[in-house]
């Protein structure tokens, strides 16, 4: 029999631990830097940036904070843009820039409150659905073929009639058709992945479902999750925004970007920046996040 | 140092005449097209009364055409492939009805190596982390000793202890499966079986790790299954070879005497349709006719039977029984006597 094979002592493994955890930061820099070279992701991304310093310092940043809010300002309605009033005036006299920016708070976190409790119900629904064939498995199934054969929107505006109009009630009733799209596509991913040797390595190692559910398939089914809630988000806003236009979601005086679209509505031929500002703040948004999301799908996919 | 680490948990005397693992009557069926009810509308008998003794430190092969059910055998002896009928013993204690907690010791003992070496490591964990997966079964290693485990492991296949850190894609494939085959000692077996183990390697990492596996197999005392279709690898690796066709074991003899002196006429059309690495020999290659056999519908009698050239009536009508031709060689033919006789299965090997 052969001497101790390690020549080496204990204290070595930590430095070898490290070293190796450095060169995989390395490499995460080098993805993180492909991405920023891209000229529209690295704007798209300062775009998002700022929209998001905006709205989370609000108070700070909008020159009206009390307006901004709904408080009515009738001495100076209408107004077209001009210093004191950066971006014009409403029906009301509210500066734009203002109501822009607090309409932004509804909006960014009506989007991004939709995206995440989507993937938080739909994702473990989807390892569950895809891991097990059982009855359990089946239902998911079917209750998501159920959701995903009506048009996301007709759902939504039902559900919202149905328990009132309002911006919470609007987020509310867009998770529920958005999470069985998680479903569907982790769904897809798992039954794919539980084919793999990796996963039957696991078994063969008398492994549970749980275990091998959240040690085996999660990591492996992060990479199209996350790049679908980046694509998601952009629609999610535009969503919500949609239920606001017509009525069933933001209720004046607050406002979001859908609401104030609609506000401006009557007056678009005269008054045109009441409708155009805020429908430019959520394109120039929706499209920072699908670009952003494009690009970091490319390189996930380069990846391999 | 490694009496230490492969110490006996299951503690069960036995001796060189009984055999490591005993399969009686076994059966692996999956259920196929369910109907509303549930209930399978046919069956895919991918593995029928398979009869097989595995002896305590012999490397068995299995060889077949693909799709004759060799992987699901294997798979059903280490209870991977849910079982339909028969008896699976395994050091004397039947395992064919465990499940879950009660199957755990049985699987630390019996582990397996797959085809496909890069698809069967997580791309998401590092080396050390698979190995402590598996180390997790072994529990005469304690959890604070897992690192320095592992990295014995690694030194056990070859492999540097600065690897251990690292993720499966920054290997050569021979390297990965290097990886399994520590995966699969880390449990402390003592039956592996290798699913065509090496047929995803080039030739030269082939030899590599063949030789890796009989050394181990030497060090640590083990019982290996060789599933493979490459009938050279078989003959260089095994002591003993079992045949198998359309889920049926049909033949199981000696490695040397198996192929010099077949006794199933298939066993003789599989070696034919070896092709011969000799320019000179201008021999045609002994290509069976006729398809394999569906697993959801064999044939009757005899599995082999529509192909076979010395099929008669019965062979359509009567399975045919065992035919012992020593203690640890049988065939399972009609006429295997009658054609011993004739000599018809040794002169096709003179021709060669």
């Amino acid at each position: 029999m052969k001497e101790n094979p390690m020549a080496m002592q204990t204290d070595s493994y930590d430095i070898m631990a490290q070293k190796v955890i450095q060169e995989h930061r390395k490499v995460k820099w080098f993805q993180l830097r492909r991405l920023l070279k891209r000229k529209a992701a690295f704007l798209s991304l300062i775009i998002l940036v700022l929209a998001l310093v905006a709205v989370l310092f609000a108070p700070w940043i909008a020159p009206y904070p009390e307006q901004g809010q709904g408080a009515v300002n009738l001495e100076h309605r209408l107004q077209a843009p001009s210093p004191s009033y950066f971006l014009g005036t409403d029906v009301y006299g509210r500066d734009m820039l203002s109501r822009v920016i607090w309409g932004g708070r509804i909006s960014l976190f009506g989007g991004v409150c939709i995206v995440f409790f989507a993937a938080l119900i739909g994702v473990p629904l989807g390892l569950w659905a895809g891991y097990n064939e059982g009855i359990s498995g089946a239902v998911i199934s079917r209750v998501v073929e159920l959701f995903l054969s009506f048009p996301s929107t007709l759902i939504a505006m039902a559900i919202s009639i149905l328990i009132g109009a309002g911006w919470f009630t609007a987020i509310i009733a867009l998770i529920i058709p958005w999470w069985p799209w998680y479903t569907r596509l982790v769904q897809g991913e798992v039954l794919s992945i539980k084919q793999t040797l990796y996963v039957e390595a696991a078994q063969m190692l008398g492994y549970g479902k749980l275990y091998i559910i959240f040690r085996h398939l999660l990591p492996n089914i992060m990479t199209p999750v996350l790049v679908m809630i980046l694509l998601d988000l952009g629609p999610a806003i535009i969503a919500i925004g949609l239920l606001s236009f017509i009525g069933l979601g933001t209720q004046p005086p607050m406002a979001d970007w859908g609401l104030m679209v609609w506000e401006g509505a009557p007056n678009i031929l005269s008054e045109w920046w009441i409708s155009i500002v805020p429908g430019c703040a959520m394109f120039m948004v929706v499209i920072a996040f699908n670009i952003f999301g494009d690009a970091l799908k490319d390189i996930f996919d380069s990846k391999g | 140092m490694f009496h230490v680490f492969y110490t006996n948990k299951i503690t069960k005397k036995t001796d060189m005449n009984n055999p490591l693992i005993k399969l009686e009557q076994v059966n692996t069926w999956f259920p196929n097209n369910k109907s509303i009810l549930g209930k399978p509308k046919f069956w895919i008998k991918a593995v029928s009364d398979v009869n097989l003794n595995i002896i305590e430190g012999e490397c068995l092969g299995l060889v077949g055409e693909s799709g004759c059910g060799k992987s699901t055998l294997g798979r059903t002896i280490l209870r991977l492939a849910p079982l339909y009928s028969g008896r699976i013993e395994f050091m004397g204690e039947d395992i064919g009805q465990l499940d879950g907690k009660v199957l755990k010791p049985y699987r630390a003992r019996m582990q397996m190596v797959f085809q496909d070496p890069k698809a069967s490591l997580n791309p998401k964990m590092t080396i050390f982390k698979v190995l402590s997966e598996a180390l997790h079964l072994n529990s005469s290693v304690a959890k604070e000793n897992y690192l320095e485990q592992a990295v014995k492991l690694l030194d056990l296949v070859d492999l540097r202890p600065e690897h251990i850190f690292r993720y499966p894609h920054e290997f050569s494939g021979g390297q990965q499966q290097r990886i399994c085959i520590a995966r699969a000692l880390a449990t402390n077996p003592k039956f592996i079986v290798f699913d065509e183990a090496t047929s995803a390697l080039d030739v030269s990492v082939q030899a590599q790790v063949i030789s890796l596996m009989k050394n181990l197999q030497k060090k640590l005392n083990l019982t290996y299954l060789f599933i493979s279709h490459d009938l050279s690898i078989i003959e260089h690796v095994c002591s003993r070879v079992a045949v198998m066709y359309a889920g049926q074991i049909i033949e199981v003899q000696d490695a040397g005497s198996l192929f010099d002196t077949p006794r199933h006429p298939y066993t003789k059309a599989l070696k034919n349709a070896v092709p011969i690495a000799d320019p000179e020999s201008r021999k045609e290659l002994g290509i069976l006719k006729g398809e394999v056999p569906k697993l959801s519908d064999p044939p009757s009698g005899c599995h082999f039977h529509p192909r076979c050239d010395y099929k008669k009536d019965i062979c359509s009508k009567k399975n045919p029984i065992v035919y012992k031709i020593d203690e640890n060689s049988w065939v399972r033919c009609h006429f295997q006597e009658e054609l011993w006789q004739q000599g018809v299965l040794i002169n096709s090997k003179e021709s060669l």
